[in-house]
């Protein structure tokens, strides 16, 4: 039995504590926003937040992160300005990088405000998308980032 | 622990109050009403709703799509037609996707299938029918429930007005009304214009659901009782198992079954870690296979030798012959091209659940049809007991249009007796892909004296598709998609010869997004910048000289031109790239502006302008979205990708073997619609194969040095910092 805590709910689950947190997520809580693309952390699709900062949640064996603060795409605040702005800027194509490249990019606001073309693609370099949506992305961040007021 | 969601849950779906449908069957005009009747709320039947629009009481007009949504926004443009027609708010359009049934075929292929850039092209008949008749008998009913002549009433966003006295009723009050008319045979289409939906850029109705990660992928489908699957797979082309540990994977907890298939050895568990755990322990011991002296530098040294060897006469006109003979100046090289994989961000995966009476699967698939003809030839079962219920798809390419993924689940499902989920690893994905073929080419051009293209031989060598899927296509020795951009070759060339060399090796080959073009065009367009530096000529000059028959390119470039300040003197340490490409009813142009990047001895792609003219344009932000896409396929594929071989297997095991482009190294993508209006043209395929050419020749304005072989940057040149991982 290992306790998590998802989006400010606590789960008991019964699993092996090496499991990856990506599959106590999808598998055994249903949260299925958070994908599976690689398994090994080269892709970006199962980025979540553990404490705040983005992580990939294939890498991470569930009992390494109990009593850890998760927040998975389906937490990320409905008023979100990233939602809005990824909304704004019609980013996805086929979607299922999208909650992955969201989760990066708030960690990244999270982080830094305001940040420049440069740290914007250094923070999602490791987010891939097969559909090209890149520059939206890229678009969209910065929107988001404008919307919170700039110093 | 949340409850299981049960397969009824995830297929609930309600149709709130009565409403009405129509359907417009295969032949035109020829059309059905079925009326809906209040649907208890668990009833799955509701999932075979026979029409292409309901329009219910809850005021909501339902589209029902027959295409896949793989990322191009299939789920928008189909609706965004239906919604024109009838004049409905676009506030009030959902859309649902058609399972695989026989009335949801696509009218001009006879399939439920995506691909081939056909969606919009194909279903904009039957869909236009569908609206005008759905928009005519809402306002008759408007009409008979006022009592006054149909010509004094107007649909306007969703409502039927009655212009002399005011009145107004919504769609979702006249449903039920409507319904019980009869079924106009000729309804009216309205004329072009004014259009408020079609042209105009909506938000994508599926967007939320991506926002928000409610999105149900393949991945994403849960099913009361089954059991994950996982395969140990042939690790070589050929390679059989010699020896597995069924017992020790047996021991594994929550492993359920081993089941030997066709090709490996899937182990059935309650989870999916226990799955690949179970794997593990089977230990599988394989044979060496077909080829193993296969690897990477093989696919090369065995594809150039085709090149001397006589092939089939794919296209010849005129006499290239003696043209070549006389001509002033004579030019010759080789191109080649790596295998590719699709490497969907999504990796293959199918939901399947076959019982005595009927097999249910749920899976991101291109090719409908294809999947409930695979059901049927495992099962045994008519195509009328299987269902199919596409998910979204996390990326295709033309990779789903394969079925091999909903087979095994088939397979597994009827061994097992239970639900059974396959997931693949994404070194699993990237392993038994069926690749795009690899390719080598030798062209032959000559020169007249005036600096005109006087004759072009070309001579390829790739692997054929169609050679497994459809032979019978496969006329006198030619796979017409392996000559495409060449048969259908856009310049003017008075003497023009095409052969065709089948390559004879072990890697399955597929549709990968523009087919035979994304080869072809980047030999055609590089050898035209060839052929133009030898004539002293501008590259682009000397295309248009090529293209003086072809309005439509002529106006095209022409616009590229001025937009994109081709001519002016670039910058110093900048080089520009010209390409054309013309396929599915689209024309391309393309420049490349690309400098070097010191830091990495490598090439940075600064910016691509590209400008498109697809005929008539449905959505925008559609086609903006697709080219956009498509350069930045096409453009990964030309910097990175290749697949590599090693003991007669693939070697490219992951992300890291097999690079793919990434957001920091994306340049500046400029799109410049310029839509001629006249047929529609596809806009999934055509962004791709301009790219690699424009690149390529821009580099060669750079450098003076001309890149004959894809992929342009050897792998691992990006050292670029990744995000950290855990």
């Amino acid at each position: 039995m290992i306790a998590l805590e998802i989006n400010g709910t606590r789960y008991q689950v019964d699993i092996n504590p090496e499991v990856p947190l990506l599959w106590v997520l999808r598998n055994h809580l249903r949260l299925t926003g958070t994908k599976y693309g690689c398994g090994i952390g080269e892709c970006g699709c199962c980025t979540v937040h553990v404490d705040g900062r983005a992580e990939r949640s294939c890498m991470i064996p569930a009992g390494k992160v109990e009593g850890r603060r998760i927040t998975t795409i389906e937490g990320l605040s409905e008023n979100h300005p990233l939602k809005k702005a990824w909304l704004e800027v019609q980013v996805p194509q086929c979607g299922y990088c999208q909650p992955g490249q969201i989760m990066q990019a708030a960690a990244l606001l999270g982080e830094n405000p305001d940040p420049n073309d440069e740290e914007i693609g250094r923070a999602m370099s490791g987010n891939l998308c097969r559909c090209g949506t890149y520059p939206r992305i890229l678009r969209a961040i910065r929107k988001a980032a404008g919307g919170r007021g700039m110093p | 622990m949340t409850a299981p969601v049960s397969r009824r849950e995830f297929l609930r779906k309600t149709l709130a109050g009565a409403g009405f449908a129509v359907a417009v069957s295969l032949k035109p005009l020829v059309c059905e009403v079925w009326p809906q009747q209040r649907r208890a709320r668990e009833e799955v039947e509701i999932f075979s709703p026979a029409a292409w629009v309901q329009v219910t009481s809850d005021n909501l007009v339902t589209v029902i799509v027959n295409k896949s949504e793989m990322g191009q926004g299939v789920t928008t443009s189909l609706p965004m037609i239906v919604a024109e027609e009838l004049d409905a708010d676009w506030d009030q359009v959902r859309f649902e996707i058609a399972p695989a049934r026989e009335r949801y075929l696509d009218p001009v292929s006879g399939r439920q299938y995506t691909g081939g850039s056909t969606s919009v092209r194909q279903m904009i008949g039957p869909l236009r029918t569908a609206g005008a008749i759905a928009r005519e008998m809402l306002l008759r009913a408007a009409a008979e429930t006022w009592k006054v002549p149909a010509a004094s009433c107007a649909v306007v966003k969703g409502t039927v007005r009655h212009q002399v006295s005011g009145r107004s009723l919504t769609f979702g009050e006249l449903c039920r009304q409507a319904a019980r008319l009869p079924v106009p045979r000729q309804p009216a289409i309205k004329s072009k214009s004014p259009q408020r939906i079609v042209g105009s850029s909506v938000s994508r109705l599926d967007i939320l659901d991506k926002i928000e990660g409610s999105a149900v992928f393949g991945m994403d489908v849960f099913v009361n009782d089954m059991l994950h699957a996982s395969i140990a797979r042939p690790p070589a082309f050929g390679a059989k198992p010699l020896a597995f540990d069924r017992e020790a994977a047996g021991k594994v907890r929550g492993v359920r079954q081993v089941v030997p298939m066709e090709r490996g050895i899937a182990v059935c568990a309650d989870h999916l870690h226990q799955a690949w755990a179970g794997k593990k322990a089977l230990n599988v011991r394989w044979s060496r296979g077909s080829h193993p002296e296969l690897n990477t530098a093989g696919v090369e040294n065995r594809l150039l030798p085709l090149l001397n060897k006589p092939g089939a006469t794919a296209h010849s006109t005129g006499d290239c012959g003696p043209a070549l003979g006389a001509a002033s100046r004579k030019l010759r090289a080789h191109y080649t091209l790596p295998f590719l994989a699709h490497a969907t961000m999504e990796p293959m995966n199918c939901t399947a659940h076959v019982r005595a009476e009927g097999c249910d699967i749920w899976a991101p698939v291109q090719d409908q049809t294809g999947a409930v003809d695979t059901a049927c030839a495992i099962t045994g079962l008519r195509p009328d007991q299987v269902l199919v219920y596409t998910t979204y798809l996390g990326g295709a390419f033309g990779r789903r249009l394969e079925t091999d993924f909903v087979a095994e689940a088939v397979q597994l499902s009827k061994v097992v007796q239970k639900p059974v989920k396959v997931v693949w690893t994404r070194e699993e994905d990237l392993q038994n892909d069926f690749y795009r073929p690899a390719c080598a080419c030798r062209i032959e051009a000559g020169l007249d004296a005036g600096g005109h293209i006087a004759a072009w031989r070309h001579k390829i060598a790739a692997s054929s598709i169609l050679e497994r899927i459809a032979p019978d296509q496969v006329s006198d020795g030619v796979d017409p998609f392996a000559v495409q951009g060449l048969t259908d070759m856009p310049y003017e060339i008075p003497n023009l010869e095409v052969e065709y060399v089948k390559a004879d090796l072990p890697v399955p080959v597929g549709f990968w997004r523009s087919a035979g073009y994304s080869y072809n065009t980047f030999a055609v367009e590089s050898f035209m910048d060839e052929l133009a530096r030898a004539a002293g000529k501008d590259p682009v000059e000397f295309r248009l000289a090529h293209l003086k028959k072809n309005a439509r390119a002529t106006r095209l470039i022409e616009e590229l031109v001025k937009s994109s300040g081709w001519g002016r003197h670039p910058r110093k340490g900048i080089g520009k790239g010209f390409a054309y490409h013309s396929s599915h009813g689209t024309h391309v142009a393309q420049v490349a502006e690309v400098a070097a990047d010191e830091k990495k001895g490598a090439l940075k792609i600064l910016k691509v302008t590209c400008a498109v003219d697809c005929g008539t344009v449905i959505s925008p932000d559609a086609v903006a979205a697709q080219m956009e896409g498509g350069i930045i396929f096409g453009l990964s594929a030309a910097l990175k990708e290749e697949v590599e071989f090693t003991n007669g297997g693939v070697a490219s095991h992951n992300f890291s073997g097999y690079e793919i482009l990434a957001a920091d190294e994306t340049p500046e993508i400029e799109i410049l619609m310029l839509p001629s209006g006249g047929t529609l043209g596809g806009i999934g395929a055509v962004g791709v194969p301009a790219v690699a050419p424009a690149i390529a020749n821009a580099a060669f304005n750079l450098t003076g040095s001309r890149i004959r072989k894809l992929p342009l940057r050897a792998r691992g040149a990006r050292g670029r910092a990744r995000a950290k991982n855990p």
